[in-house]
């Protein structure tokens, strides 16, 4: 091994670099310096995130093949970089309270961290890496739940969260101690895919495939590994909870595709299809169900990023280019749909308190502008043209359905009657915020800069990603482009 | 030649109509109207140019061995779905394109000038403009249409323009539903138009106009001996091409939104429902006449339609009361008259007929001719609807001494229509005639006949608003001439009817391009001409002074008389059939379906939704002992599934 393979780890570098210089910052600067932390941190991430989308990405597998950062790691880096990049416009005000002003520093650090977690997650070709990066992504987590600490609703969140987090982290490893067991010794990504391209079907590997989908399942929180995710997302501060529903389940859904494609493509596709098969199903569905009947916009919402999950998943049933970039769109239009509705829900909150859809009842005279924004975000969310939302469905679908198989038809099948549940429950808000006759119960609110700019960041993206074919065309070349490089290694 | 006269000539009025459509509310009416009028002035001159580029220049482009040619300024891609479906926009110029684009420039400018005074104080002055711009774009892109795409584009373009000048006085209900109708109308007939382009176009793999019409035989054969509801594909399209022309040119059944169009403006009326747009489908089928000829079955039901078409409008006309109306039926009658007359056209010899396309170059003579003194009728009519602020001739009587010049004028237009020596509408009319009794001599009897008719009517109106009793209200209100702008253009188009008729029109326009010397034929001539001094002299006879002929005459026939008054109950069988068979029967059983099949099915799969939803919440229960409970059940069922399905 040698040091300059870390040349190779751009993105990782970066961010530990903005990490370490924000520990340093918070740690030694005086009281008032302190005040310019947000500023100093947002400002620096911005430029880190640029660096990282201009940096063309070396494509070699480095120590030993354990880690690659190709044009499609690269891509969805720097995806999650724009997701974060709004969470911490959001954050900003919130981390002004008295509550949590003197923490204010721990949050970007835990925040960092986790996403160097997930930079290692996408980029990994080694299930060991993979795991560390699984694990540095999720436990901070916990942290970050519990950042209210005097409130008992963020701290048995935290307590749920890490119990849950834990119990997928042991399934995931049994799993993944099948595997070893299985491969003969090797967890790289690249020996298991030769191995198992040559070997028969084994029951051993069948089940480490179950656990790896309910462990890697938990992140995404796909039904039934779940059941978590409406009390967390309740319970933590809500821009916590715009980070977990967006960021976290991006990293880990471009996981997942990798995994499952690229180790298990060969002999298993058939099983783990029929599993996820499944799962999706029940994904899209029961979070639908239950979308349904919340009066909580952060449980509502937690719902409703259950059954996007579900959508996103419909990506790595497609399989190929086509499927890895349609994910990817999807989730870069998520990000900014999702994170649009969190930051004015979050807007309100910090505000009013105020967290219930009745609230929400006649929004539009005190509020237009946010009512605006909301409606836009709900929506793409919906996927109602000719908004972001329903050109990512669009091409998820299609990529789906390009598989030319009767089952995956009927999956897609499935998956839109549940837009138009999905349709009635987004309305829901709307219809609050625009037709309810009621005097509006939120008076007018002053939105503070950050969060103005975060939320023109995603009206701007709700409006334009479906329009400017670029940005698909941006997915796809680099999707493209990686599976070119892996086509020469893998035969 | 070069394209940017061309271009020119079509991003002007786009220009106005955008300038004043936009900024127009931001100007007083003097500027919108003054820039509306120079920017359609300087179209007309270039227009000019081009028509004369093309008519005179001798470019052996334009002209060929002394044979007129198609010749294309220029030809874009516009969208390019297939390797074979293109559609282009382009400009084409030949000898009728080229006549068109005078024609309309021509009107447009007349009524754009006379539109100042007649319009001045009117709320929406400028709106009105804008509105008349769009319409000379869109009528300019019409005629210049390099392929039948195209022209439908802009045909569509126009049947919008007209809705919203028909409209233009929207807080008239009478008006809005007129524009309505008009514009439901002629997109049904529309229906029938694209169906026909696109049968015509899936065989022949183009829309371009010179391709489909230089060789039509080679069109003929790519169909292939295809048959469509017992009739060769060919025909069918051709006929249902031909539909869309019905429905602009108002040709029967689809005659009865042009009357109500008489909501509009007058100006508009002139312009729009007069000169250029309702001749519309006279200009579609010259334009594709080539390929009429070898259907010869479509140019048979051409010369029906408007053989029927042209006598009914004509006797509706004699007993309107709305001077407007009169016009309108008249105008029905007149495009009629130019089907007729290019029905009875044909590109091969015909026995005993030295020139068999004579009908072709007599249509388009009379379209040009009729534009020149209908739009002066028209025009006149404003004018004594600007005086006596009414539509009701019974308003009217004796004018002649209170509007000299509208009188005048009038009178112009009313000679020339009834086809008397030496105005316009005697040579093209005669031409006509000439060429209906060529093919058979039915045809041109009865067209004679209907000649007369219009003399008849045309004098009746006439003599009932300029003679006869003087209206007791001009006492109060003297009538009086328009101010300058109004009656410059009367002068100008009644100069234009007094001479037009002397122009050497075959020189320029014929079917195939090769130039034709007109020569008036006497027996034909005579004929209408005593046809035409008849029903002038009836006219006289009985409305020149009070008398009770009149009435003794609808006391003869007092059914026939009501019938024609009420346009023999045209509208009252549209109203049956759409509002007691289509609405009650068909409609309201598809209402049914819709309401107790596919309603119900959605409100049943939004219970079950709610119902599922509410009987698995248990599932969320708060506890994480079941939450763990519930994720490793889920791992093992999901491990247990592919054990069973894949070991």
């Amino acid at each position: 091994m040698t040091y300059s393979q870390f040349g190779h780890m751009i993105p990782e570098m970066i961010i530990l670099g903005i990490f370490i210089l924000v520990f340093l910052f918070d740690t030694f600067s005086s009281e008032k310096g302190k005040k310019i932390l947000t500023p100093f941190t947002t400002i620096l991430f911005g430029l880190g995130t640029i660096a990282i989308w201009v940096t063309p990405a070396s494509g070699e597998f480095v120590f030993g093949g354990m880690y690659i950062n190709d044009t499609a790691t690269n891509a969805i880096k720097a995806i999650l970089n724009i997701g974060v990049f709004i969470v911490f416009l959001q954050a900003a005000e919130w981390l002004n309270s008295e509550e949590t002003v003197i923490r204010k520093g721990e949050f970007y650090e835990l925040i960092l961290v986790t996403v160097f977690g997930m930079y290692l997650m996408v980029s990994a070709r080694h299930f060991l890496l993979f795991l560390i990066g699984l694990e540095s992504a999720s436990l901070p987590l916990a942290a970050l739940v519990a950042f209210n600490k005097q409130r008992l609703e963020s701290n048995e969140a935290a307590i749920k969260y890490i119990m849950t987090a834990v119990f997928s982290s042991a399934v995931l490893l049994v799993g993944l101690s099948f595997v070893y067991a299985f491969s003969g010794g090797s967890l790289y990504f690249n020996d298991l895919a030769i191995t198992i391209s040559q070997g028969e079907m084994s029951g051993l590997l069948l089940v480490a495939l179950a656990f790896m989908i309910a462990g890697i399942g938990f992140k995404l929180s796909l039904v039934p590994f779940h059941l978590w995710t409406a009390d967390v997302y309740q319970g933590a501060p809500t821009a916590v909870t715009s980070f977990l529903s967006v960021v976290s389940k991006g990293a880990a859904a471009f996981a997942f595709f990798i995994i499952f494609t690229q180790c298990f493509g060969a002999v298993y596709a058939d099983a783990w299809e029929w599993m996820m098969y499944a799962v999706i199903i029940l994904t899209i569905t029961i979070g639908n169900l239950f979308a349904i009947r919340q009066k909580n916009m952060k449980r509502f919402m937690a719902f409703s990023s259950i059954s996007q999950a579900g959508y996103i998943m419909l990506g790595v049933m497609a399989g190929e280019a086509l499927g890895l970039s349609a994910l990817i769109f999807y989730v870069f239009v998520y990000v900014v749909s999702n994170l649009g509705a969190f930051l004015v829900i979050n807007t309100i909150e910090e505000n009013t308190g105020y967290l219930s859809m009745d609230d929400y009842n006649g929004l539009h005279k005190s509020n237009p502008w946010l009512s605006f924004a909301m409606t836009l975000a709900m929506f793409s969310l919906a996927g109602i043209p000719p908004f972001a939302g329903f050109f990512s469905k669009i091409l998820i679908f299609t990529s789906v359905t390009s598989t030319n198989s009767w089952a995956l038809y009927m999956l897609v099948l499935v998956a839109l009657i549940n837009t138009i549940i999905s349709l009635y429950y987004y309305l829901l808000v709307v219809k609050a915020m625009w037709i309810s006759p009621e005097e509006p119960k939120v008076g007018a609110i002053k939105t503070f800069r950050c969060e103005k700019v975060g939320l023109w960041l995603c009206v701007a993206g709700i409006v334009f990603f479906g329009l400017v074919p670029y940005i698909y065309q941006y997915c796809y070349d680099a999707v493209v482009n990686s599976m070119k490089l892996l086509a020469t290694i893998i035969p | 030649m070069e394209a940017t006269i061309p271009i020119l000539i079509l991003a002007f009025p786009l220009f106005t109509f955008l300038l004043l459509g936009l900024l127009g509310m931001k100007m007083s009416h003097k500027v919108a109207g003054f820039i509306g009028i120079a920017m359609l002035g300087t179209t007309a001159v270039l227009a000019y140019i081009v028509a004369c580029t093309y008519y005179f220049s001798g470019d052996p482009a334009f002209i060929f061995e002394g044979v007129r040619q198609q010749y294309q300024v220029f030809d874009v891609t516009w969208l390019a779905f297939t390797q074979t479906l293109v559609v282009k926009l382009g400009f084409l110029l030949d000898p009728i394109s080229a006549l068109m684009l005078v024609v309309i420039t021509t009107i447009s400018f007349m009524v754009h000038l006379y539109s100042w005074g007649y319009m001045e104080g009117e709320h929406g002055f400028q709106r009105y403009y804008a509105f008349l711009s769009l319409f000379t774009f869109s009528m300019l892109g019409l005629v210049v249409a390099t392929n039948i795409f195209q022209m439908y584009i802009f045909w569509e373009l126009v049947g919008v323009s007209s809705y919203l000048l028909i409209g233009f006085f929207y807080k008239l209900p009478s008006a809005v539903s007129a524009s309505k109708k008009a514009f439901i109308v002629t997109r049904f007939a529309d229906l029938g138009f694209l169906i026909g382009i696109l049968l015509l176009s899936y065989y022949t793999d183009t829309f371009n106009f010179i391709e489909l019409t230089q060789n039509p035989e080679l069109v003929l054969g790519t169909t292939g001996g295809a048959t469509y509801m017992g009739a060769s594909v060919l025909t069918v399209a051709m006929v249902l091409i031909f539909t869309g022309g019905m429905g602009k040119s108002a040709m029967m059944p689809l005659h009865i939104w042009l009357p109500d169009a008489m909501e509009g403006p007058t100006p508009v009326s002139a312009l729009i429902h007069a000169a250029t747009m309702v001749v519309a489908g006279v200009y579609l089928v010259a334009r594709m006449f080539p390929l009429y000829c070898v259907v010869d079955t479509s140019l048979t039901f051409i010369c029906c339609v408007g053989a029927i078409t042209a006598f009914y409008a004509a006797m509706v006309a004699c007993a309107q009361t709305d001077i407007k109306r009169i016009l309108a039926f008249s105008t029905i009658s007149q495009i009629a008259f130019m089907m007729v007359s290019l029905g009875v056209a044909y590109d091969q010899p015909i026995e005993g007929v030295h020139y068999s396309g004579l009908g072709y170059m007599a249509g388009m003579f009379h379209l040009f001719t009729h534009a020149m003194f209908k739009a002066l009728l028209f025009l006149g009519a404003g004018a004594l609807i600007h005086a006596v602020h009414s539509n009701e001739y019974t308003a009217m009587g004796g004018l002649r001494k209170y509007m000299p010049i509208t009188h005048w004028t009038f009178l112009i237009g009313c000679l020339a229509i009834a086809g008397i020596w030496p105005f316009a509408g005697f040579f093209s009319k005669d031409e006509m005639l000439a060429a209906m009794f060529n093919r058979h001599w039915f045809w041109g009897a009865w067209m004679t006949m209907v000649a007369g008719l219009t003399a008849f009517y045309m004098f009746r109106l006439y003599f009932l608003v300029f003679w006869g009793q003087e209206n007791p209200h001009y006492k109060e209100h003297k009538p009086h001439d328009g101010p300058w702008q109004m009656s410059l253009p009367l002068i100008i188009l009644a100069a234009v009817s007094i001479c037009a008729g002397w122009i050497q029109f075959g020189e320029f326009v014929t079917w195939n391009g090769e130039p034709y010397h007109i020569h008036i034929e006497a027996p034909v001539a005579c004929t209408s001409l005593i046809v035409a001094c008849v029903g002038i002299g009836l006219a006289a006879l009985m409305y020149m002074k009070p008398n009770n002929l009149p009435a003794q005459f609808k006391n003869a026939w007092p059914a026939f008389w009501k019938a024609a008054n009420r346009r023999f109950y045209w509208d009252e069988i549209y109203m049956f059939i759409t509002h007691k068979i289509i609405f009650n029967i068909i409609c309201k059983s598809i209402a049914w379906f819709d309401r107790h099949v596919i309603d119900a099915t959605m409100d049943g799969f939004a219970k079950v939704t709610q119902s599922v939803s509410f009987r698995i919440r248990g599932m969320q229960s708060g506890e994480v002992q079941s939450y763990v409970g519930w994720y490793i059940t889920g791992a093992i069922v999901l491990a247990g599934i592919a054990w069973l399905c894949f070991a």
